[in-house]
């Protein structure tokens, strides 16, 4: 029987929603002045919102939901009965461009269930790129999915006409990827991000931007990220934070994404019975920024063997595990210390740094470079403020604790 | 008091033509009302006392930030803002660092006006809507603030080659291909009621939302409701909630099916798994050392590093472990120690090709620190783990002789530790056969920060390697002259 373009779209949108990526950003900026069509500067951009609360910036599809894989988490494993579909390669540019001229979607996200092998599928997909690039003149936004042990000349492709690349991790653990997607070779997927790190970084130019930032690399100039499944197999949040560490710098990963295990129709008995709170999801990605912008270490932020606090937010906790250290002088703390005092952003740090060269700081003066006053103040002395002895206070984390709407998962 | 009445909403330019008049004249902030065409008109005012237009050069200095802010801050709604940039311009002139101090209320607030702005103009950029209408793209919109002007030329880059036009109740724009024009506001009903691939977009934006991640409030502080009456995928947006509970719950209760044919009569296909082949040639070797779990090293390296060079070499050398470099390549030996190891040959007149260069741990083991992977040396427990691998290589290659550089390589080959200086420059007989020269690792060569001392090292290093050679050289003699050498014909591995 033969499927309408609508019902393929419902099909292969559905199956590629588990992807949590969804990113616009961090691209070299280009625009169709001289041809073409599309653009990219640089900020990401978020067309639409789904009720779920993701952002909708690419079009994200599976060119097919068939798969010879059978990892057992996975919607499109071979042995679930869901419903199967495939595009064409001018189907998926057709809508792509239909969709980017009425200002829908920023370009498009293309993953693809695993057909005959892995050079056959990527060799579709990035047929799908070449012709938005070099046919159409498209200067939007692609984000190809690696398959792990395609063919180099395949992986340089991709990484010519891709702003980004990613080859999902999946799981944590080496071990956990052998229960449950017994045909992945966790070596295979790392030397992909190895191989393509090393390409891009071969590719990029001399020379410094106006901001006195590298240039982005020539080829995929958004860089590569992954995904990681949470709460599918037993690891723990250090576990996983380690995992995370090791992959930043390792490959000079942009982004790792953490998808909590979701329940899935026909889904594998192999899986737990019940999905992972969202709220955990919601710690590890709190936890991956602060690796990436605070300058804390992954032991730090979970202690081994541990998990996250899902009732605060790992900085919090931090600052409430070594209360010794706080509070802190913002006229005097350096730059370092101050990242680590919940409520204050990199933002706001910036803006104490910059003001207090020109002048003492009183509270107000705090709140107004901050968004919540309340959450800083038992962790700062100004000029007019010392918080006395609320930080002794048993209650202090039951007091900082948000009030139990925050704890809902929804 | 002098009232300054603008003809434009949100025009930098006229504003700071006014406001180079009234610094010009020394007017403080405080006697000067800005009003703008949107501002209600006082039959009862004092006439207006326009200052006169000042040539366009420039009357004062400020700092590039400030202009840059105060260009966003103009387009805002509220009616203070001329009067406010007027204000932070004329205390710029007495204190240009203001400017830094965030913390001042009127920079707070500059800062805060700049930031509605530019968000209201990203929202237009991410929800304005084109319906195609003949040969024409056109979209209704409804911003919070004054923006289309400055947000229009986004389209202009990205839509170049396309003829569109955005509508809002203040303003419109129009791009014909070359030129970009600004005309009156107008009505939602003059912009084009439809679009047939909107039934499409539909479609893809309730099949990428997942029912069972229902995160309501989150949608509605990135995508205000304000909006959803000019988004078409808004109309879907009650049922997709009022049915996430229901959909959830059926993805639930649809537990495990049989799997399909298809997939059972590929796993029929598929070969019984065998037991695990016991490894006979140096390609098995470097096949299975992939899967290693022999220690936990191989969790977080990229894949292992076997080693490197003809199966019939004479000598085989055996460092450390990979580092960052040989481990993203696959590859022995080419990072800065390769290097500096690729050198030191050189010198000699060793010819790498020749000789199998190994190391005695296969995966590399680091701590990550930020955007660097650490080194860090391997312990006994996984250099013994390890053994297994170095041994296959040796049982494979029978080389003459084996060079271990470093401590690593020592405690692998020999089973023990043992300090390198009371090794170093004795031929060694191994205890399983072969025999056995002790020298540094080329990364300790790396690592001397006294000059002289390095150059003394890489010497002793260079003599080491130089007895290498001459064994070399000797082996070669012999087997030229039909001597000792049981000739072994086995292809190059590689």
């Amino acid at each position: 029987m033969q499927l309408t373009l609508q019902r393929k779209l419902a099909i292969l949108a559905d199956a590629a929603k588990y992807d949590a990526s969804c990113a616009s950003s961090g691209t070299e900026k280009r625009d169709s002045l001289k041809g073409g069509i599309g653009s990219t500067e640089g900020s990401g951009i978020c067309h639409s919102y789904a009720p779920d609360g993701r952002c909708i910036s690419l079009l994200k599809l599976l060119l097919t939901n068939f798969c010879v894989y059978d990892c057992a988490y996975c919607v499109n494993r071979s042995s679930s009965n869901v419903e199967r579909a495939r595009f064409g390669v001018e189907e998926v540019v057709a809508l792509t461009l239909d969709f980017y001229r009425r200002n829908y979607i920023e370009g498009l996200f293309l993953s693809s269930g695993i057909i005959r092998s892995p050079d056959y599928t990527m060799e579709e997909m990035v047929r799908v790129a070449r012709t938005l690039r070099l046919e159409h003149g498209f200067r939007g936004y692609i984000h190809l999915k690696i398959i792990p042990n395609a063919s180099p000349e395949l992986l340089a492709e991709a990484a010519l006409h891709a702003d980004r690349l990613s080859t999902n991790i999946e799981l944590p653990t080496d071990a956990s990827l052998a229960t449950l997607a017994p045909e992945k070779a966790p070596s295979a997927i790392r030397t992909a991000m190895a191989h393509i790190e090393g390409k891009r970084e071969e590719s990029r130019p001399d020379g410094k931007l106006e901001n006195g930032k590298q240039k982005p690399t020539v080829l995929a100039p958004a860089g590569q990220s992954t995904q990681m499944i949470v709460g599918a197999d037993a690891t723990d949040d250090s576990g996983i934070l380690k995992r995370s560490a090791s992959l930043y710098a390792g490959y000079g990963l942009k982004r790792v994404y953490y998808s909590a295990f979701s329940p899935i129709p026909d889904a594998s008995s192999k899986l737990p019975p019940q999905p992972p709170p969202l709220m955990r999801e919601h710690r590890l990605y709190q936890a991956d920024w602060l690796m990436r912008f605070y300058g804390f270490d992954a032991e730090e932020i979970a202690v081994e063997g541990g998990f996250l606090d899902l009732r605060i937010d790992p900085k919090l906790a931090w600052a409430v595990a070594h209360r010794e250290l706080f509070p802190l002088d913002v006229n005097r703390a350096d730059r370092e210390m101050l990242l680590r005092v919940p409520g204050l952003g990199v933002s706001s740090v910036n803006g104490i740094l910059a003001a207090r060269r020109h002048h003492r700081l009183r509270l107000e003066d705090v709140a107004r470079l901050c968004a919540s006053a309340k959450k800083v103040r038992p962790f700062i002395v100004a000029d007019d403020w010392t918080p006395g002895a609320s930080l002794d206070d048993s209650k202090l984390k039951a007091r900082l604790t948000a009030e139990p709407a925050q704890l809902s998962l929804f | 008091m002098k009232r300054v009445r603008l003809h434009s909403l949100n025009d930098f330019a006229e504003w700071r033509l006014a406001a180079r008049g009234l610094l010009l004249a020394g007017t403080p902030p405080e006697e000067v009302i800005w009003e703008d065409p949107a501002s209600a008109v006082d039959l009862f005012a004092e006439p207006e006392e326009r200052p006169p237009d000042v040539a366009a050069r420039a009357v004062g200095v400020v700092p590039p930030r400030f202009i840059e802010l105060a260009e966003a801050a103009v387009c805002h709604r509220e009616a203070m803002r001329f009067g406010l940039c007027y204000r932070l311009l004329f205390r710029l002139q007495k204190d240009r660092a203001l400017i830094e101090v965030r913390s001042d209320p009127d920079i707070s607030k500059l800062y805060r006006l700049a930031s509605e702005v530019r968000r209201d103009s990203h929202k237009m950029k991410a929800f304005v809507r084109f319906r195609e209408d003949e040969d024409r793209f056109a979209a209704w919109f409804e911003p919070d603030h004054y923006t289309l002007e400055r947000t229009a030329p986004f389209f202009v880059r990205r839509f170049a080659s396309m003829q569109w036009a955005i509508f809002t109740p203040y303003r419109s724009a129009a791009w014909n291909g070359d030129e970009l024009m600004f005309g009156d506001g107008t009505r939602k009903e003059d912009a084009p009621r439809g679009d047939a691939m909107e039934e499409v977009w539909r479609t893809y934006f309730a099949s990428i939302f997942n029912p069972a991640r229902l995160k309501v409030s989150m949608m509605k502080s990135e995508m205000p409701v304000k909006y959803w009456r000019n988004l078409p995928e808004a109309t879907l947006i009650p049922s997709l909630i009022r049915g996430a509970k229901e959909a959830e719950a059926e993805m639930v209760a649809r537990a495990a099916t049989i799997p399909p044919v298809r997939h059972q009569r590929a796993e029929a296909r598929k070969l019984a798994p065998e037991e695990v082949a016991e490894i006979t040639s140096l390609a098995a070797a470097r096949a299975a050392v992939q899967g290693c779990r022999r220690c936990p090293l191989h969790e977080y390296a990229t894949q292992a590093v076997f080693g490197e060079g003809p199966q019939n070499a004479e000598v085989m050398f055996v460092g450390e472990q990979p580092g960052d470099q040989e481990d993203l390549a696959g590859k022995p030996f080419v990072g800065p120690a390769g290097q500096i190891f690729d050198k030191a040959l050189d010198t000699v007149g060793i010819d790498r090709r020749r000789v199998y260069v190994t190391n005695a741990v296969k995966h590399f083991k680091f701590e990550p620190r930020g955007k660097k992977r650490i080194h860090q040396r391997p312990n006994v427990g996984e250099i013994q783990a390890c053994r297994f691998w170095v041994n296959l290589e040796r049982e494979f290659v029978r080389p003459k002789l084996i060079v271990a550089m470093g401590a690593t390589a020592v405690q692998s080959l020999m089973g023990k530790a043992a300090s390198i200086s009371s090794l170093r420059g004795k031929k060694l007989e191994l205890p399983d056969g072969g025999t056995l020269l002790v020298t540094v690792h080329p990364s300790y060569l790396l690592r001397l920060p006294d000059r002289e001392k390095a150059a003394e090292e890489l010497k002793h290093f260079e003599a080491d390697l130089r007895a290498v050679k001459a064994f070399i050289d000797r082996r070669g003699d012999e087997v030229r002259s039909g001597g000792a050498v049981t000739e072994r014909v086995s292809p190059a591995d590689r």
